[in-house]
This record gives structure tokens, sequence and C-alpha cells, in this order.
């Protein structure tokens, strides 16, 4: 489906509109204040890593039931830091999707409540889309058209952002996501939940060319497949158990890296990129980032890495995806439900 | 005092306001799995209704349980949030004691039975006392046969009432003297919830939004699966 910006709907918008943002889609409950979509005045993230740790994955009654107990806290500091009252706010904005659904909908319908209060706009806001505003918070001067490369627990993608709202997907996984792999090799290894901090911090340690794993698609287009590579360090494991768990996890680690770097210039490349940007969860990765920067030296291109809170789940994307959204499309309508399965709006 | 009231514990969505003049204007909506999309125009609803705006609330009254755990946690939010930007308290009633509260004029034994799913039910019992009724259970999940053999062991009368009466109609009205109430009470309202929540106001028996405790009476899967495996 192609998604047009209607201007006319828009809602007039400024340098100074100062959007509350709420998010709460999948492990992390955050509230943000951003004014103008890119001057941060607050972002708190409350994570609920460790609640879901025992279980080695987010399960969504226990996220649920955290999000509601943490918002209102969390929320009330966003707004102590920015040092506003609730009333001073120009619009509430909250992710809609995807995510789990419940957990979707505490920030959904508290935003929503807020809205109503203040009797100001709500804006509903794509998460994917958020993460694609992450980089530009931060980043201002960064110049369309951009690739994005959006890696985390739920997504690998390739995104051309040619204006805003304006997206064309250029690739994107087959089976797992990287991040997924990061924790079902993790697990594997023993190395706990989440899987991709740990990975990361053993490999330190590991010989990142002990094992040659399979770079799938390599050569074949900008879409990605991880589900092989899981299979091959299993299978490494299960046939020479006296390898070292950081030469295994180092390996998987560089061979993962080594897919997602070389396609995103491959992509850049395809569609004369002003800018390469990395974005989602697997973007903290520690060699990921210094892989994807010196490769956009390399190649004379803008690299832009947000800063490691900004990757992961934040409401300060939100608020500021929300603050262009708002001015495009106007407020959404109170009777705005979630979205679990909520699609990047593409242009065909 | 004006309070508002939201109700979405269970399969229906309420919103109602009142104070000291009584309830001075609700709504409800009984299409299942739309709580949230639902509740917030209801709220706006009622308070055009009612010539109130939201700033002159005094008190924000929820349902916190048990019920369904996604429709409950899409009232309790909008209620935090609510209460939270107008700064003022919170007061919370259960389910169960909403269903018990219209039936206070009968002189048999209260049993209020929500549908739990999965072949449970939630349930508490209640008497009257002067002025009205009394919880004398606590608030219990399990399955319609153990509520029913509760009930055969008590002599006596008893009414029910809630959806989960009406769905095990035949499992629990094993005897004369056990019977389902009819009519409208099968769904907690958001009109019980501002009358009881009035009384409540009246004691100053209110708390803030981060104190809410909602009455889940039912751990995570994953909990309940990992107790198991670790043999706790
Ligand atoms: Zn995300």
């Amino acid at each position: 489906m192609t998604t047009t910006v209607p201007s006319t709907m828009g809602f007039p918008i400024h340098a100074g509109t100062k959007i509350l943002g709420i998010e709460t889609s999948c492990d992390e409950t955050a509230a943000a204040v951003v004014v103008g979509g890119h001057q941060v005045r607050s972002s708190v993230v409350s994570s609920q890593v460790d609640i879901h740790a025992r279980f080695g994955g987010v399960v969504p009654e226990i996220a649920s039931r955290a999000h509601v107990d943490l918002l209102t806290p969390v929320i009330a500091e966003a707004l102590v830091e920015a040092g506003l009252e609730g009333i001073e706010l120009d619009a509430v904005a909250s992710t809609v999707g995807p995510g789990l659904v419940g957990a979707l909908l505490i920030g959904v319908s508290t935003a929503k409540a807020l809205a109503l209060v203040w009797d100001v706009p709500f804006v509903a806001v794509n998460h994917l889309e958020a993460h694609l505003y992450a980089a530009l918070v931060e980043d201002p001067s960064l110049e369309l058209p951009l690739v994005v490369l959006l890696v985390s627990g739920g997504h690998t993608m390739l995104i051309s952002m040619e204006g805003h709202g304006r997206y064309r997907l250029l690739g994107s996984t087959i089976d797992d996501a990287a991040g997924e792999a990061f924790d079902k090799v993790g697990r594997y290894l023993g190395l706990g939940y989440p899987g991709g901090p740990a990975i990361d911090r053993i490999s330190m340690e590991g010989d990142p060319h002990a094992i040659a794993f399979p770079r799938a698609m390599y050569n074949d287009g900008l879409d990605f497949s991880f589900s092989g590579l899981k299979t091959s360090v299993i299978n490494h494991v299960r046939k020479h158990p006296e390898s070292a768990t950081a030469d295994v996890a180092a390996s998987f680690q560089e061979a993962v890296v080594d897919v997602l770097v070389h396609k995103a210039r491959k992509a850049a490349q395809q569609i004369g990129a002003k800018g390469l940007v990395l974005g989602g969860g697997v973007a903290a990765n520690s060699l990921l980032r210094e892989r994807f920067l010196s490769a956009c030296v390399e190649d004379g291109i803008h690299g832009f890495l947000p800063s490691r809170a900004m990757c992961t789940d934040n409401a300060a994307m939100v608020a500021a995806a929300a603050w262009w959204r708002l001015g495009a499309d106007g407020p959404s309508g109170l009777d705005h439900g979630a979205d679990p399965n909520l699609k990047l709006p593409l242009l065909s | 005092m004006l309070i508002l009231g939201l109700e979405s514990a269970t399969a229906e969505v309420g919103c109602a306001i009142g104070g000291h003049e009584g309830v001075l204007a609700s709504s409800h909506s009984a299409r299942g799995k739309r709580h949230a999309e639902n509740l917030t125009p209801a709220i706006e609803f009622v308070c055009r209704q009612a010539r109130v705006e939201l700033s002159e609330i005094s008190c924000v009254a929820v349902d916190n349980g048990p019920g369904l755990f996604t429709g409950l946690r899409v009232g309790v939010a909008s209620g935090k949030a609510i209460a939270q930007a107008l700064r003022v308290p919170m007061i919370s009633v259960s389910s169960l004691d909403l269903l018990a509260f219209p039936l206070r004029f009968t002189d048999r034994r209260i049993a209020t039975v929500i549908d739990a799913r999965r072949n449970e039910v939630f349930w508490a019992f209640y008497r009257q006392v002067p002025g009205g009724i009394q919880r004398i259970s606590e608030p219990t999940v399990g399955s319609a046969d153990d509520l029913a053999a509760e009930l055969q062991a008590q002599p006596g009368d008893t009414l029910l009432a809630g959806d989960g009466a009406v769905r095990y109609a035949d499992t629990l009205s094993l005897r004369p003297g056990i019977e389902v109430a009819g009519g409208d009470h099968a769904y907690p309202s958001a009109r019980s919830l501002v009358q009881l929540a009035h009384a409540k106001a009246l004691r100053e028996d209110w708390v803030r939004p981060e104190q809410i405790e909602l009455l889940y009476l039912r751990k995570p899967d994953a909990e309940i699966n990992w107790s198991v495996r670790e043999g706790a």
C-alpha cells in the first residue's frame, strides 16, 4: 500500500512544538519530551531486561504487568527532567505497533488519556518509523536520501529514506532477525539472555577468524538470512566441543557483522545515498559500530551512528517521529488502538 | 466532589461520572476486545453528557480486577494517566465487589463469579450488613467445579452474579436455592463503580496512582512453568 502525505490534513508544528512520546512496545517502558522534532529535553527508559532474563526472552504478560506499574513514574520523571508541566505540552504520542499487543495498549491508553486531559492532539506512531527518526534526532544535518540499516531482535531491514514518510524497503531478512540470531546463539553457548551484549563482551577475548562460518546470501541482492548461520554454530560446537566459547562467539559475530556491513554499503551505493545510518538494538554491538563507521569513511559517505541509548528502544525517537507525523497527517483519533503487526508504510 | 469511573475489566467497557448527586452520566459498550479503542472516546462523551470538564474531576476510580488482563490494564492505565495529569487521587474497587453492589437488597448470600477463561472463574462471597454488603471471602480463582463444591457445602440460599455465573450456570446451580441473577448482572458497571467509589471517597479511602494494585489472582504462565521446572 502506498502512503501519500496529505499536507492539507496537517497540524501546525514549529520549532517550539513540545511533544511527550511514550514507548511500551516490548520490554522497555519509556517516556521522553522532544521539542521541535529533535531537541531532546528528557528521555527516560526503564528496562525490564532483568525481569525477563531468567525466562531467556521477553514474556508478554510479564512485560504488560511491568509497563502498567512503571509507566506513571517514568512519565513523571520525563516531565520533571524536561522542566515542564504536562499542560505546557503540545501533543502526546505513543507507539501503536508493531510490538506486543498487550504492552502496546498500555502506552496507547495512557497517551490518549493524557491527550484528552491536556486537550492536545494524540499522535499514533509506527515503532519502525520511530527507529528511522532516531538518527535524525541526534544529527539533523543528515541529508536525504539516507539508507538505514535497522537491526533488532525483531527486524533486519535496509530501508531507503527518500523523504519524510517516504520509505523504500531495499532488503530484509528471509528468516531470523539478526538480534534473534544473537539471542539464540547466546543461549546455545550458555551466555544467558540477552545474547547480544553477552556475545559482544566475550568476543573481545576470542579470535574472530578461528572458525569460518558461512555468510549466507553474501552476493545475492540485499536480503539477509541468519538461520543457517545459527545452525552452523550449533553443528560446529557439536563436532568440536573443545572449541573455546570466546572463539565461537567472536567468529559468529564476525560473520553477522560482515554480512550486515557489506549489504548496507551495497545498498547505499545502489541508491546513491548521501548518508548511511544504523538503528535498532543490535546497533549497540561494538564490532558492528566500528566496522560500519570505517566502511563509511572508506566509501566517502556520511555515516552516522546514533548513541547506544538512541539505537535501543526509547521514547525520544517516538516523539521525534510524531512531530513530523503530526505536521503531515494531523492528530490521530482517540479511538485508535494498537496493531501488533503494523507495517512500515512503503512507497510502491 | 466529582468522580470519574472507568470500568474495563471484563468483556464490556464502561465509563461514568458522578458524585453527591449520584451518577450524572454513564456509557457502556459491549463489543468485546475493543477496550482501548472505546474507552477514551467514552470518557470524552460522558464528560460532555454530564457537562463536566475533566479538570473538574476530583478523583478517578478504576476497577482493579480480577478480570481479563488486557482489558483490565487498559482501564487502569487510562485512569492512572488521568489522575496523574490532574494530580487527583484514585480509588480502586474490585470487579467482584462491583458485581455484588447492585444485589445489596437481597437477603440471600451473594456469590459473584467472573469468567477467567481456560475453564476457570474468579469468585468471592458477600453477605448483608446494615447499610450494605460485606465481602466474606477472599477473591479466589479456580474451576467452576471447585466453586460448585463450595456452594454445595454452604447451607441456605445463594444468589450468583457475573459472566462466569452465566457461563457455568448448569454446573453452579446444582440445587434449589442457588440461583443466577438474570438481567443486567453479568458485568460490573461503571455506575456501580462511581457509587461505591463515592462512599470510599467520603472515608478518604484513596490511593495515589502509583499505589494502584491490580488483582490478577493468576501468575503469568511463564512463571508457573518456571516454578514447575525449578520444583518450587
Ligand atoms: Zn525497537
